[in-house]
């Protein structure tokens, strides 16, 4: 392990759906408590990798590591000295996706359960709280996103906003040392956007390391610590926020921001 | 205030046609009941007689009891084989899926003579150790009577079909709600029955419940065995003794009506309480009267999407 400070760690991850290369050898650290913006074109690889933090996404090459922790992988020394990889059992990859906690662009709340009942079901069943004690810390997280009232309310009677606010504290409700967010604000109508991106703000004021894949570029100026800018496949530019969109030096990524802004 | 608008009263289109079929019927109809009423050969004091014969009563008893137990049978063989399909053992999908091409492959009626005669295929059972000593040695027919068989028989078939329906039940609900459920580090077993098993109900329970209808007409399959006590080999035997076959028919068919009717009135409860028509489509339109507040959030999440191609009974 060359660098065990950073929390997540990510060398040389190719990965391929069949004939399709989506990841070309993506490096990319992130620090604890850093909040990294990773934006780019459609198809550029972008959920792809951060599905590929989590394990949501088996890739081909490379290594991920988590706290120093592989993902997905073991390394596992044999006698002879040498090093052999295995693959980690299911217990093995669910107990790693405990600590992360991810936030999807459909929001996939589970609709037959309310949302306090969504933001309970991950701590009973994983974590096997009481469900007293899971009650209080779902209200909890309701109140921090700003939803108390809506504590009983399924789903489908929520708008967007409110159901990915939901999300956001179904998976902080696991307390994840880490949170990745795939483009949360993207089925969202617009009016609705900003009352998402200002939990996240919280959440990021609070010290949160966050991966957030997303087409909003002012969130990832105002609240990056590192913007990546990414293209088939690859990691062309990353660096502070001020540079990276205000004066990028590759040719790539200033044509993208030429056109976003 | 605005002048309440002037409320269109327009004449509906003329249906003559309407008139027509309705005078059609009308006919055909006072016909059939002209005939049911005056032809002799229909004997309605034997079918009188025969309506409440303790043997029928019994028939229907029986035919009851072998509908229940069948479905039982079925639906935790089909859970069970659903699952084993689905999951990521090979070994186990490879089992799920010959178990489901021989039960489908194969009539009901052949699997049913095959069950009567396993007493004459295996004489002896036993519990041991495979190829090893044995510590328990039963008479076959004494454990496979005519019961356990046609309720065996029934039931693996029935399993077999309602498998399918299970299997298409957990693959309507939408990816998303497993991906979901393993980002947030919940096992498989946890996420099957706690997030997409209640889910996939509002697809699986309604073609079970049309199953229930149409296993209640398949136990008349059973003589195959042969099981002599249902319904229909009951009324048959009466028939058959005192020469009025016809009758005795019409008992027999006057309780499969009754019983079916009550089913179908809980049918329709049931897909009332999924927020599914008849037809077996979703509709986002459809009255959402006698849904529950939670099938209703299930249904407006559009998170299972019911495959209206599913084919179900044999």
């Amino acid at each position: 392990m060359t660098d065990t400070t950073a929390k997540i760690q990510i060398d040389g991850v190719h990965k391929f759906f069949g004939e399709l290369h989506v990841l070309k050898g993506v490096d990319l650290h992130v620090e604890q408590g850093e909040v990294a913006v990773l934006l780019g074109p459609s198809g550029s690889g972008k959920s792809t990798l951060l599905r590929c933090v989590n394990g949501l996404e088996e890739f081909n090459a490379g290594r991920i590591r988590v706290d120093g922790e592989l993902v997905g992988l073991r390394e596992v020394t044999r006698r002879d000295g040498s090093v052999e990889l295995h693959r980690r059992t299911d217990a093995d990859i669910a107990r790693q996706r405990s600590r992360i906690g991810m936030v999807f662009q459909r929001f996939n709340l589970f609709p037959h359960q309310t949302a306090l009942g969504n933001v309970m079901e991950a701590p009973r069943k994983v974590h096997r709280l009481s469900r007293g004690e899971a009650e209080r810390r779902a209200r909890e997280l309701l109140e921090r996103v700003g939803l108390a009232d809506r504590a009983h309310h399924y789903p489908a009677q929520l708008s967007g906003g409110q159901q990915q606010r939901v999300a956001i504290a179904r998976a902080l409700a696991m307390e994840p040392e880490l949170m990745l967010f795939d483009e949360p604000t993207s089925a969202l109508d617009p009016e609705l956007v900003g009352e998402v991106l200002s939990v996240m703000k919280d959440l990021a004021a609070s010290g949160m390391t966050m991966v957030v894949v997303t087409h909003e570029v002012g969130f990832a100026r105002e609240v990056a610590d590192q913007v990546v800018f990414m293209d088939d496949g690859l990691v062309v530019e990353a660096g502070a926020p001020d540079q990276v969109i205000g004066d990028p030096r590759n040719p790539r990524t200033r044509e993208f921001f030429a056109k976003v802004l | 205030m605005a002048d309440a608008p002037e409320l269109i009263r327009a004449r509906p289109v003329p249906r003559p046609t309407l008139w027509v079929w309705a005078a059609v019927v009308l006919v055909l109809a006072a016909m059939l009941v002209n005939s049911l009423l005056t032809n002799p050969n229909y004997r309605w004091d034997v079918v009188g007689q025969y309506l409440f014969d303790p043997r029928v009563v019994a028939g229907v008893g029986w035919t009851l009891l072998l509908t229940l137990g069948a479905m039982v049978i079925g639906i935790v063989l089909a859970v069970a084989s659903a699952v084993m399909r689905m999951g990521t053992n090979p070994v186990l999908r490879a089992v799920s899926t010959v178990y489901i091409w021989f039960f489908r492959g194969t009539p009901v009626y052949t699997q049913l003579v095959f069950w009567g005669l396993l007493s004459v295929l295996y004489p002896r059972l036993s519990l041991g150790i495979p190829f090893g000593p044995e510590f328990f040695v039963f008479t076959t027919a004494d454990v496979v009577n005519a019961t356990v068989a046609a309720l065996l028989g029934l039931g693996l078939n029935e399993g077999a079909y309602l498998s399918e329906i299970v299997r298409s039940g957990l693959n309507a609900v939408d990816d998303g709600q497993w991906e979901a459920a393993s980002a947030l580090g919940m096992r498989r077993s946890t996420t099957l029955w706690r997030i997409i098993v209640p889910q996939a109900m509002r697809v699986i329970v309604p073609p079970t419940g049309n199953e229930t209808i149409s296993m209640l007409k398949t136990t008349s399959l059973v003589l195959a065995v042969p099981f002599t006590l249902e319904l229909t080999f009951v009324t048959n035997a009466i028939g058959n003794q005192n020469f009025l076959p016809i009758p005795l028919l019409i008992v027999a068919a006057i309780y499969y009506l009754v019983i079916t009717s009550v089913l179908m009135v809980g049918q329709h409860y049931l897909e009332a309480y999924y927020g599914r028509g008849f037809d077996g489509n979703d509709s986002a339109t459809a009255s959402t009267r006698g849904m529950s507040r939670k099938q209703q959030a299930i249904l407006a999440a559009r998170t299972t999407h019911a495959d209206p191609y599913l084919d179900v009974t044999p």
